[in-house]
């Protein structure tokens, strides 16, 4: 951080109260550099993966073996793309615009949540992500509800109060599957086979790993560690997956009274680097994808664009 | 800061989750949108209407807004921009819920003890009663999407419009929100119409080759069946070519403003006198019901 | 949900780096909705739309999910006029009435150096 000038230092100091103060930080305030491309990225990718994060589950819609569930299927995936919207939206009071922020996404120049790199194979898996993938999503963003940056922490405010539905409504399907045929019960099991690693990893490397988690504790960016927040998940999930009588594929998963948690086996890493870095079973899949959408999009912006323009001028002959 | 003041925090998400934890939010599709009308699918058959036809006639206007819905519903994750992604879907789930209570409405009348599933999932296309323009598909052309959900809401506005006075009161009671939800799609695919009309040459273009695309489903829309004729007679139905010329006004209106040409194009013709009513359908349906059926039909007696 | 990856984040643009380059998207508006009667609208969001009414349309759809009954203002996020919340404003800079947001007053380039 460039500090250089009295001015500089003052302003520096002022930001560092605020956030000790657990106050907010506001667009038009002063803020570090670094904070704002933290901020940027962060903010961007987490507004990518909303987006992302409907093509596994709009794989199902189609296909939905109900009409109720189709219907909550389709909400489901609905609010995904609002939040996304949320998300871009709180990205542009940063200084930067969505359009830039999508192309940096089909230019695979900026992330989105590795968990989206994986199939959804059956229609278990449209309850395994809600209760998983939605449950790590409202572990690690309830948090932010108080992050330090006004319209993030306001975006993830509306944002979670519709995740609690997601959760709910994955569970409900599984309830209801469970309670079901044989052939449903074993569609379960197998599908919380598959989810249950990839969901862990959803909250990033062990905090060992993590170099630049400390920098966004301080500011006020990120309020849990990963395996803090890692921990509360396990946690959580557990009694979930007992009273759906599943089992999680975890042998060294069990109750440490010393520590009043659960203690859990380590996700493969390599893996989780793997995926990262472009390899997992659908990254290129989905982003081929998201790049078609956006570009069978452009004559349509485009034309909205240009009729806007047109109106604008007749107006301003009219007048 | 102590776990306990994070607990007090106005802001605090925990606290909105439970506020609104209730699986009846309106705004949460778990049921139909249609709540006050499930209480009255159950309601007796109206006095002088024949069972079969009710029935026959709720199948009708059911199957066009399901079929017509799914294939919405293929755009997801797929729209040009994401505040379309929430209208399309807005539209289908809308569409969907219409479709719900009508196929509920029809498994009552009828009889036979099916539900919604049992009509949406283990009818065969022959047995499906919606128009062939319900199932046109758009290869995800914003062009042909936009044309179809034009002259769909368009027609369907005009017939629900007339149908808020049905004497079957779940028809009536469809009617009531669907003539809202309408009118406001119907809105929305107008105004692209105009915007893609008269936006670049290119969209110029592709939003008439959309007409060109749909225009031979149209004269379907305003056949009268028996069941129709038969039900129109004792105050239930309406008959589809009374709505003829308010659509044709509607769509002369907004392609005259989005400088759009009427197309001229040959009408689909019947088969053997028989058409999307009467379960001779496009072959397109096979393949939305194949996509739609397979996995209810792969898990007979399972419940989801 | 937020990728794990925690990746350096030098490769993020700064604001303002270049000008604004020929841009293809929406124009940002703010939404403002009055839930109840009795209520003042207060802002709740934005989204992108090309015109007025594309914009009033889009707000009911994201942000109300057509509720009737509430009022709805969009306006163009270019012709709010703003003041600072800290009397400081060096960064977002000088003019008083500058608005407190403008994507489109600044540009990512294409290559964005890793400052
Ligand atoms: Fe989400
Ligand atoms: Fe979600």
């Amino acid at each position: 951080m460039d500090t250089s000038t009295p001015e500089d230092a003052e302003l520096q100091a002022q930001f560092d109260a605020t956030v000790a103060a657990d106050q907010r930080i506001e667009p038009r305030d002063w803020m570090p550099e670094g904070y704002r491309r933290t901020l940027i990225r962060q903010i961007a990718q987490h507004a990518h993966s909303e987006i992302m994060g409907m093509q596994p589950e709009g794989n199902w819609i189609l296909r939905a073996p109900s009409l109720r569930r189709k219907a909550i299927l389709l909400a489901k995936v609905q609010d995904e793309a609002g939040h996304g919207l949320y998300l871009y939206a709180a990205a542009e009071t940063l200084g930067v615009d969505r359009d830039d922020l999508t192309q940096r996404l089909v230019d695979s120049r900026q992330k989105y949540s590795s968990i989206f790199n994986y199939p959804a194979l059956s229609y278990a898996d449209i309850g395994v992500i809600g209760w998983f993938v939605d449950g790590a999503a409202i572990c690690n963003q309830v948090p932010l509800c108080r992050c330090s940056y006004g319209p993030y922490a306001r975006a993830m405010i509306r944002i979670c109060k519709e995740e609690s539905f997601h959760q709910r409504q994955g569970y409900e399907l599984l309830l209801a599957m469970v309670n079901g045929t044989d052939a449903q019960r074993e569609m379960v099991q197998e599908s919380v086979n598959r989810w249950w690693w990839p969901s862990l990893m959803m909250f990033g490397p062990p905090d060992g790993d993590s170099p630049n988690s400390q920098q966004s504790m301080a500011w006020g960016i990120k309020r849990h560690t990963n395996d803090e927040l890692r921990q509360r998940f396990v946690d959580m999930t557990v009694p979930q997956a007992e009273v759906l009588g599943v089992t999680l594929p975890d042998p060294q998963l069990r109750w440490n009274p010393d520590r009043g948690a659960h203690d859990y086996g380590e996700p493969d890493w390599a893996e989780f680097k793997a995926v990262l870095a472009g390899s997992g079973p659908a990254n290129a899949q989905r982003l081929a994808h998201r790049r078609r959408a956006h570009e069978n999009g452009a004559w349509v912006r485009e034309a909205a664009r240009v009729h806007a323009e047109k109106q604008a001028a007749r107006k301003e002959v009219a007048a | 800061m102590s776990p306990h003041a994070e607990e007090e925090d106005a802001t605090n998400a925990y606290q909105s989750l439970s506020e609104t934890a209730g699986i009846d939010d309106p705004r949460w599709a778990f049921g139909s949108g249609f709540e006050d009308v499930e209480a009255e699918i159950e309601a007796p058959l109206p006095a002088g209407v024949d069972a079969a036809d009710l029935a026959e006639y709720c199948l009708m206007l059911g199957d066009d807004a399901l079929v017509c819905a799914q294939r919405i519903a293929e755009w997801v994750s797929n729209a040009p921009e994401l505040e379309e992604e929430v209208a399309l879907a807005n539209t289908a789930l809308d569409l969907l819920g219409q479709a719900r209570v009508l196929l509920s409405r029809a498994g009552h009348v009828e009889g036979a003890g099916r539900d919604e599933d049992a009509l949406a999932y283990l009818r065969s296309e022959a047995q499906y009663r919606n128009v062939a323009l319900a199932e046109r598909g758009d290869d995800l052309d914003f062009g042909v999407a936009i044309a179809r959900l034009l002259v769909f809401t368009t027609w369907r506005l005009a017939l629900m419009s007339r149908l808020l006075d049905s004497r079957d009161p779940v028809v009536a009671a469809v009617a009531a929100k669907a003539v809202k939800e309408l009118t406001y799609h119907r809105e929305h695919a107008a105004r692209w119409a105009v915007r893609l009309g008269d936006g670049t040459d290119e969209s110029h273009r592709r939003m008439q080759a959309g007409l060109e695309a749909v225009w031979p489903f149209v004269e379907e829309l305003f056949r009268t069946t028996d069941v129709e004729r038969r039900l129109v007679a004792v105050g239930v139905a309406v008959d589809p070519a009374d709505t003829r010329a308010e659509v044709d006004a509607v769509l002369d209106q907004v392609l005259a403003a989005a400088t759009l040409t009427r197309p001229d194009r040959a009408p689909m013709g019947l088969l053997g006198g028989r058409g999307g009513r009467q379960g001779v359908h496009t072959e397109a349906l096979g393949h939305v019901l194949a996509t739609m059926q397979s996995l209810a039909r792969a898990h007979p007696g399972a419940t989801w | 949900m937020i990728p794990a990856d925690d990746a350096p984040a030098a490769a993020e643009p700064a604001a303002g780096e270049t000008p604004a380059a020929a841009r293809r998207g929406w124009p940002l508006y703010e939404v403002f909705v009055r839930g109840k009667r009795g209520l003042n609208h207060v802002h709740v969001g934005s989204i992108h739309a090309a015109d007025d009414e594309m914009a009033l349309h889009n707000a009911r759809d994201v942000y109300t999910r057509r509720n009737e009954g509430v009022s709805i203002w969009v306006v163009r996020a270019d012709h709010i006029a703003a003041s600072s919340p800290s009397e400081k404003d060096p960064f977002f800079a000088p003019s008083a009435d500058k608005i407190y947001r403008h994507p489109t007053f600044y540009a990512i380039p294409d290559e964005v150096p890793h400052l």
